[in-house]
C-alpha cells in the first residue's frame, strides 16, 4: 500500500551550500554524553514549555472546565452554582430544540461529506493530468476555500432570495412553484448542505489530486491487459489505493461538520424552527442568548465526544498523517 | 507521491479512460456553476440599479459600472478598521505560533526525552479539540485573565499549535543530523542549532503553515464573535455579518456584493498571484 497522501514536507534542498561558520568557534572536544543527555531532555521541556502553556490554557482546562460546568447549575440567578449529578444532559435531552440540532447535524453530516467527496474525487480523476487548462479548472473550484464562510453565507443570502435571488432568477422560472429556499422548514437545511458542498469540495479534491499520484501506473497496465473496463479499473485499482486518502479526508471533513456553523448564523440563525440548528450552533445559542452555561456545557461535551469519538477511531490515520509516532 | 513520480510522465488514471469525455464534460459544467456566485459578487458589486429589481440576479454586466455601491458600503461600516483589526490578529497569532512551533517541533524531531510519546498524544488531541468547539469555556478563560474584549483575547487560544507542531517535526527531521553534530562541536547553543540550521532549511514548511494559518484566522467568526464586544475591534468577518444585517433589511443587494468582495479580495488576490504556493500548502496542510 502506498503511503497516505499526508503532508509531504520534505523540502528536497540542497544541504551542501549551508555555512555553520557564522556560528562561534571553539575548542573542538569531545562533549561528555551522559551530561549531555539530561540537559538535553531538560532542555526539551523547556522547548515544549510554551506550547505545553498554551494547550493548558485553551484546551485541557476548558475541558475541565466544561466537565465541571456540566455537571452544576444555579439554583437561582446570582447564587453559586451547585452540583446539578446530570440535570443538564436530562435538560438538553428534553429540550426539542438540542435533539432537533443533533439529528440535524447527523442529516448534515451525511449530506455534505458523501457529496463533497463523490465530487472531489470525480474532480480530481478529470482534473489529474496537469496542463493550464485544468489548472485553471483546478483554481474554479479551489477558490471557495479561500472565501470565508461568512462572507458566502453573504453571498447566498441573495442567492437563495425568494423570487428575485440568482436561483429563482435562472431556474426558479421552470418550476411552479419554487420553494422558498431558505424559509422552508422542509427545505432550508438543503440549502445549507449546498452552501457547504460548494465552499469545501476544492479543498477535498485537493487530496484526492496528491492520492491519485501515488498510484503506481504497473497496477493499471496489469487492468488493461486484463481488459478491464473503466468502471472495474475505478474499483478494483484506483479506489483500493486512494482509501488512505479517503480516509484522511473523511476525518477533516468530520471536523469542518461539527465545528463550522458561521453559515447558519448568517442565513438562518437556526432556523426556521429550528429546521437549521447544528449542535454548535446550539451551543452558541445557549451561552450567548440564554445565559445557560449548564446546558451550553452539556452540549459541547456531546460535540466533543463526536470529535474524540472520531479521533479514538481515526487515530492511526492521523499519526500516519503527521509522520508516524516519535 | 514519491518525488520522481512527479515528474514521471502522467499517471494512467489520467488518461481519459477513468472518467470519460462525458466526465469532462459535467467538470465544465460544474466549474460554471462553482464560478457563479463569485461572478454575481463582481457583477452586482457594479451594478448602478442594485436595489433587488427583477434584473439584480443577471449575471451579464451592465453597460454603466457604477462605484458607487463601495461607496456606500465604505460608509456603512468602518472598513479600514476592520481591515487592520484583522491584520493584528493574523499576524500576531502567526508571530507567536512560529515560536511555538519551531521550539515543540524541535524538541519532538530531535531530542529523546522521557514522556515523549505521551506528550506526542498531547498534542495529538488538540487536532480534534479544536478551540472553536470549545467556545464557551474559553470565553470564561479569556474573561478570567482580563482579555475579553480585546484582540490579544481573539488570538490567545491560537498561540500553541498541534497541526503546526507536527508540521515542523515532519520538516526538522529530514534534515540530516550530520550538520547539527557539526555545530554542535563548535559548541553552538539549541537556540544558535535551531536558528541557523533547521529554520533556515525548513523555510518551505514555515510558508506553508503561514498561508494555511492566516487563512485560517483571517476567515474566522464565532470566536472573535464571542470575544469582541467593542465595535471598533471587530474583524472583517464580524464587522461583515453586523454590516450584511444591516443591508438586508434595505434590500441594497449591491451593496452587500461590494461589502462582500471588500472581504474576500486580499486573499483572492493573493491567491490568483501564488496559486501554486496556496495550493501546494493546503495540500501539505491537511488539518487547519
Amino acid at each position: 500500500m502506498p503511503s497516505p497522501a499526508h503532508p509531504q514536507t520534505s523540502p528536497g534542498v540542497e544541504v551542501a551550500d549551508i555555512t555553520v561558520n557564522s556560528l562561534p568557534a571553539r575548542d573542538v572536544k569531545a562533549p561528555r554524553r551522559i551530561g549531555r543527555r539530561a540537559s538535553l531532555a531538560i532542555g526539551a521541556y523547556g522547548l515544549l514549555l510554551p506550547s505545553l502553556v498554551g494547550l493548558a490554557l485553551f484546551t485541557y482546562a476548558p475541558v475541565a472546565q466544561v466537565v465541571w460546568d456540566s455537571v452544576h447549575a444555579r439554583r437561582a440567578p446570582g447564587t453559586a452554582p451547585s452540583f446539578a449529578g446530570l440535570a443538564n444532559y436530562h435538560a438538553i435531552l428534553a429540550d426539542a430544540a438540542f435533539r432537533k440540532a443533533a439529528i440535524n447535524n447527523l442529516y448534515y453530516a451525511l449530506g455534505t461529506i458523501i457529496p463533497s467527496l463523490v465530487i472531489a474525487l470525480g474532480l480530481a480523476l478529470a482534473l489529474a493530468r496537469s496542463d493550464r487548462i485544468n489548472n485553471l479548472l483546478r483554481a474554479a473550484f479551489f477558490m471557495p476555500v479561500l472565501v470565508p464562510l461568512v462572507a458566502a453565507a453573504s453571498l447566498f443570502l441573495f442567492i437563495f432570495l425568494p423570487n428575485v435571488g440568482l436561483i429563482d432568477f435562472y431556474i426558479g422560472r421552470f418550476l411552479a412553484q419554487p420553494p422558498n429556499w431558505l424559509g422552508d422548514p422542509d427545505v432550508a437545511l438543503y440549502s445549507i448542505m449546498v452552501l457547504t458542498v460548494w465552499k469545501n469540495a476544492g479543498y477535498y479534491m485537493l487530496f484526492f489530486l496528491a492520492g491519485l499520484q501515488a498510484v503506481p501506473d504497473e497496477a493499471y497496465e496489469v487492468a488493461y491487459l486484463e481488459g478491464a473496463t473503466s468502471w472495474q479499473r475505478l474499483w478494483h485499482v484506483t479506489l483500493p489505493y486512494l482509501q488512505p486518502t479517503t480516509g484522511f479526508v473523511t476525518v477533516i471533513a468530520l471536523i469542518n461538520v461539527v465545528t463550522q456553523v458561521d453559515h447558519v448564523f448568517v442565513l438562518t440563525k437556526g432556523g426556521p424552527s429550528d429546521s437549521t440548528n447544528l449542535l454548535l450552533f446550539y451551543v452558541y445559542q445557549q451561552a450567548v442568548e440564554s445565559y445557560d452555561i449548564g446546558k451550553a456545557a452539556a452540549g459541547t461535551l456531546v460535540s466533543l465526544a463526536v470529535l474524540v469519538g472520531v479521533t479514538a477511531v481515526s487515530l492511526g490515520t492521523l499519526e500516519r498523517a503527521f509522520g508516524g509516532r516519535p | 507521491m514519491t518525488p520522481s513520480r512527479r515528474h514521471s510522465t502522467l499517471p494512467l488514471a489520467t488518461r481519459r479512460e477513468i472518467v470519460p469525455r462525458i466526465g469532462y464534460g459535467l467538470v465544465l459544467v460544474a466549474a460554471v456553476l462553482w464560478l457563479v456566485p463569485i461572478l454575481w459578487m463582481l457583477v452586482a458589486s457594479v451594478r448602478p440599479q442594485s436595489f433587488g429589481g427583477p434584473g439584480m440576479a443577471s449575471l451579464i454586466p451592465d453597460a454603466q459600472p457604477t462605484s458607487r455601491n463601495f461607496i456606500d458600503a465604505w460608509e456603512a461600516a468602518d472598513f479600514p478598521r476592520y481591515y487592520l483589526n484583522s491584520a493584528i490578529i493574523v499576524a500576531g497569532i502567526l508571530a507567536v505560533q512560529l515560536v511555538t512551533i519551531t521550539l515543540a517541533g524541535y524538541a519532538f524531531a530531535r531530542v529523546a526525552f522521557p514522556g515523549r510519546q505521551w506528550l506526542f498524544y498531547v498534542f495529538l488531541l488538540q487536532l480534534m479539540l479544536v478551540p472553536v468547539v470549545l467556545i464557551v469555556p474559553n470565553l470564561s478563560m479569556v474573561a478570567r485573565i482580563g482579555l475579553y474584549d480585546t484582540l490579544l483575547g481573539v488570538m490567545a487560544p491560537y498561540f500553541a499549535s498541534a497541526f503546526g507542531t507536527f508540521l515542523m517535526r515532519q520538516a526538522f527531521a529530514s534534515i540530516p543530523r550530520e550538520l547539527e553534530d557539526a555545530a554542535l562541536v563548535d559548541g553552538a547553543s539549541v537556540l544558535q542549532r535551531i536558528r541557523h540550521i533547521y529554520v533556515p532549511l525548513a523555510l518551505p514548511a514555515f510558508l506553508a503553515f503561514a498561508v494555511v494559518s492566516v487563512t485560517a484566522h483571517w476567515n474566522e467568526f464565532l470566536w472573535p464573535l464571542m470575544v469582541i464586544n467593542s465595535p471598533d475591534k471587530r474583524p472583517l468577518t464580524v464587522g461583515l455579518a453586523a454590516f450584511t444585517r444591516g443591508q438586508e433589511g434595505a434590500q441594497s443587494w449591491g451593496v452587500i456584493a461590494a461589502g462582500t468582495l471588500l472581504v474576500i479580495a486580499p486573499l483572492l488576490l493573493l491567491f490568483l498571484l501564488f496559486q501554486r504556493r496556496f495550493i501546494n500548502s493546503f495540500v501539505t496542510s491537511g488539518i487547519k
